[in-house]
């Protein structure tokens, strides 16, 4: 801390506060925070996959298989890169990095903490509150569409296509249901910004999934099942549906490559989850924030570290974030998968006619509050 | 109870070029070494060609090279995941051939061995059917209890796939002590773990869209194309041959052909789960009558078949009948070995059930015929 006092009396408090400290913060986020806990939710997956399998999962690599993605990155990243010789070169190249950089950029407008004005601190914990944040992100996961349709087709193989046109279809339709679903927690707080929402369901004294006469459930739900349709994860995995498709769109891609469209997929997870905690479970905030008998849940009890605010907001988010995943997760080792014209079918007459009359819904319910 | 086809044609309105696209024969989900050559339109298939030749060894004419008893392990070979049917087609083939009776406890603990095998096969296909329709999980719990069956075989025989357990005129070895419990204890828990698999896929809405009407075949159809087994009775005809022609220890035994009538992919799960709950109880009552006595005919010392017989045996495989057409010629080899594999015959339908379908319902469909290359190609 005092250094980052003493950079800031070096470059001048304007500076620092706009330039520096977001900078900082998307290195700690990406590379304290976002790449071990992909590497560390892959190590879950396994593991608990293998525990509703009746099998071990990773258990050579360090005690209980913690060095297990560790080996992977390792091994991933000596592979050798083959870009096939029939394959379109610069598009094979981009498609990867159109993936995975979207799903790191949203992560810099998702509240983890509270910000500095609330805890009294000099820290915000999130990169930046932006009044549009909710449309930023909407619109930061439809550019990662474009990497695997182009990795599909950049490929020159016939499967990879397939799977292209799948993912085109799959994730530009279960947009519609996703964006709209993200409507009704919008009307329910009035604002965008992503620190707003959490507050005002600080304030209205509700986590917004059980606000609006369980409209918000029904927008959670949505949002969900299409947040996983959006993620390409089972039971939705049409587009890398292994045993039709080979592997779908990265059929070609080995090595590094390979690694940033999974590092892509379970970012764009951690994404879906993290945008539905904030906006649909309270975010940062411990659960039932405003009744006296839960208030020993803001961990201040723990009498030897006494936990800055900030980092419970960050724990009970954490929290929040782990059980998601383990649904997604769960999802994996219990369904089978969609055909592809059931999931359009799913999604363009179930979905959309549900999401729009539960976005007509909320409005009845603004208007009568 | 069959779905609306969803799949419309497409109008011509516009030049539409089809893709053909080599499906197999390294591709995650054609059981093997399958290959089909596909034409589709987008995911719409509109040609299919099964090209199948991949895994020939050439087994049958390799028969006529050894003397009858050295091809039983041929055999094994053919269909790998079912070896004692195999077995027993082939064994019992040479027995009507040169007229050797089994003594009976040799019969009930064949029978004992087929219905094993029949559970084992029936789980392999489970496990690869719903690994295909995307279901992951099914495939570890059938691994689990097939583990358990192979242990038994282990324990008969010392082999866990290419058993090799069966000899013209009985079976090379008696029961190991206890053996006979650890095969109840397993048929007793089993009938559970069934439930457990069906727990998991039969209401599965997922499940039942993904097989619900896809790949009907009418009995009509059936019996064209000389579907066998499960298919077959998926479509509504209680063909048997266990019941039929009951061979074996089967005529002692009480238990239930299922027979299901919609001919569709779900159908056919089904029928093959209740066979496996079926075989629990024809091994469970053939446990409780086994009875005493050797398990080898009295037979010459080199077995001839006598020149320009012939003899055709068919029993009930797990995947349908499975049949060997034996040639002597007075000497202890065969003139000439023919098998009827029942996969060859199943996969003869594939390309017309998915014709017009999508790919995601060819992966289906091909999982629902349980074939094994091995035995296709011979």
């Amino acid at each position: 801390m005092a250094m980052l006092e003493s950079l800031r009396d070096l470059v001048g408090p304007a500076v620092f506060d706009h330039a520096v400290s977001p900078l900082i913060k998307i290195a700690v986020l990406i590379f304290v925070g976002i790449l071990p806990l992909i590497s560390y939710l892959v190590l879950a997956e396994r593991k608990i996959l293998g525990f509703m399998q009746v099998r071990l999962g990773p258990n050579r690599v360090g005690p209980w298989g913690l060095l297990q993605p560790v080996a992977d990155i390792a091994k991933l990243l000596v592979k050798q890169d083959i870009i096939p010789s029939t394959a379109i070169r610069w598009a094979f190249i981009v498609a990867p990095c159109l993936v995975v950089a979207p799903a790191f950029v949203i992560f810099s407008v998702i509240p983890f903490g509270p910000a500095a004005s609330q805890t009294g601190g000099s820290l915000d914990y999130f990169v930046t509150d932006v009044n549009v944040a909710l449309l930023f992100v909407v619109a930061m996961a439809t550019v990662g569409v474009y990497g695997i349709i182009l990795g599909g087709w950049a490929s020159n193989s016939k499967f990879s296509l397939l799977g292209g046109l799948r993912a085109a279809a799959q994730m530009v339709s279960y947009e519609i249901p996703q964006g709209f679903s993200l409507v009704i927690p919008l009307l329910m707080a009035g604002t965008m910004s992503l620190q707003g929402i959490v507050q005002a369901q600080f304030e209205q004294q509700r986590w917004f999934i059980f606000q609006g006469w369980g409209l918000g459930l029904v927008a959670f739900f949505i949002y969900f099942v299409a947040g996983v349709a959006e993620t390409n994860r089972n039971p939705f995995d049409l587009p890398e549906a292994e045993s039709e498709l080979v592997a779908g769109f990265h059929t070609e891609y080995t090595g590094m490559r390979f690694a940033l469209f999974f590092l892509g997929e379970y970012a764009n997870m951690i994404v879906i989850s993290a945008v539905a905690v904030t906006l649909f479970l309270g975010g940062w905030h411990q659960p039932f924030p405003n009744a006296g008998w839960a208030g020993f849940l803001d961990l201040q009890w723990i009498p030897v570290l006494t936990p800055p605010l900030g980092l419970v907001g960050i724990l009970w988010f954490s929290t929040k974030l782990a059980a998601f995943l383990f649904v997604y997760i769960w999802f994996r080792g219990t369904f089978p998968r969609y055909r592809f014209d059931q999931l359009m079918e799913l999604g363009w007459k179930w979905l959309i006619p549900l999401v729009l009359l539960t976005i007509f819904g909320t409005g009845v319910w603004k208007i009568l509050q | 109870m069959a779905a609306p086809d969803t799949v419309g044609t497409r109008d011509s309105l516009f030049e539409v070029e089809e893709m053909e696209l080599a499906f197999g024969p390294q591709h995650p989900s054609t059981h093997g070494v399958l290959r089909l050559d596909l034409k589709v339109d987008g995911e719409r298939i509109v040609g299919c060609y099964p090209i199948i030749g991949y895994l020939h060894r050439g087994t049958e004419k390799l028969f006529e090279l050894h003397p009858f008893f050295q091809n039983v392990p041929h055999t094994d070979r053919m269909d790998y995941v079912a070896a004692a049917t195999n077995n027993l087609a082939y064994v019992g083939a040479v027995e009507k051939l040169t007229g050797l009776t089994v003594p009976p406890r040799a019969a009930y603990i064949r029978t004992i061995l087929c219905e094993l095998q029949r559970i084992s096969s029936h789980l392999l296909w489970l496990a690869t059917h719903a690994i295909d329709i995307g279901a992951m999980t099914p495939f570890f719990y059938t691994f689990r209890e097939r583990e358990e069956v192979l242990d038994l075989f282990e324990e008969y025989c010392g082999a866990r796939l290419t058993l090799n357990c069966m000899r013209p005129g009985g079976l090379p070895f008696d029961l190991p002590v206890g053996w006979t419990d650890r095969c109840g204890a397993f048929v007793d828990k089993f009938p559970a773990k069934v439930d457990e698999y069906e727990g998991l896929l039969t209401h599965n809405r997922i499940w039942k869209k993904r097989t619900v009407g896809i790949g009907v075949m009418s009995k009509e159809q059936a019996l064209q194309y000389g579907v066998t087994g499960p298919m077959l009775r998926a479509s509504g005809v209680g063909f048997d041959l266990r019941k039929a022609t009951p061979y074996e220890a089967y005529g002692e035994v009480d238990f239930d052909v299922p027979v299901f009538h919609g001919g569709d992919t779900y159908d056919r799960y089904l029928v093959r789960m209740e066979e496996m709950r079926q075989s629990t109880r024809i091994v469970r009552q053939c446990l409780d009558k086994l009875p005493d006595g050797p398990v080898m005919a009295k037979k010459p010392r080199v077995l001839k078949a006598a020149k320009d017989t012939e003899a055709y045996y068919a029993i009930e495989g797990p995947k349908g009948e499975i049949g060997f057409y034996i040639v002597g010629n007075g000497t202890p080899n065969p003139q000439r070995c023919r098998v009827r594999p029942p996969s060859f015959y199943n996969l003869q339908i594939v390309p017309e059930l998915t014709q017009d379908r999508l790919l995601s319902d060819l992966v289906a469909i091909v999982g629902t015929t349980d074939i094994v290359l091995g035995e296709v190609d011979r």
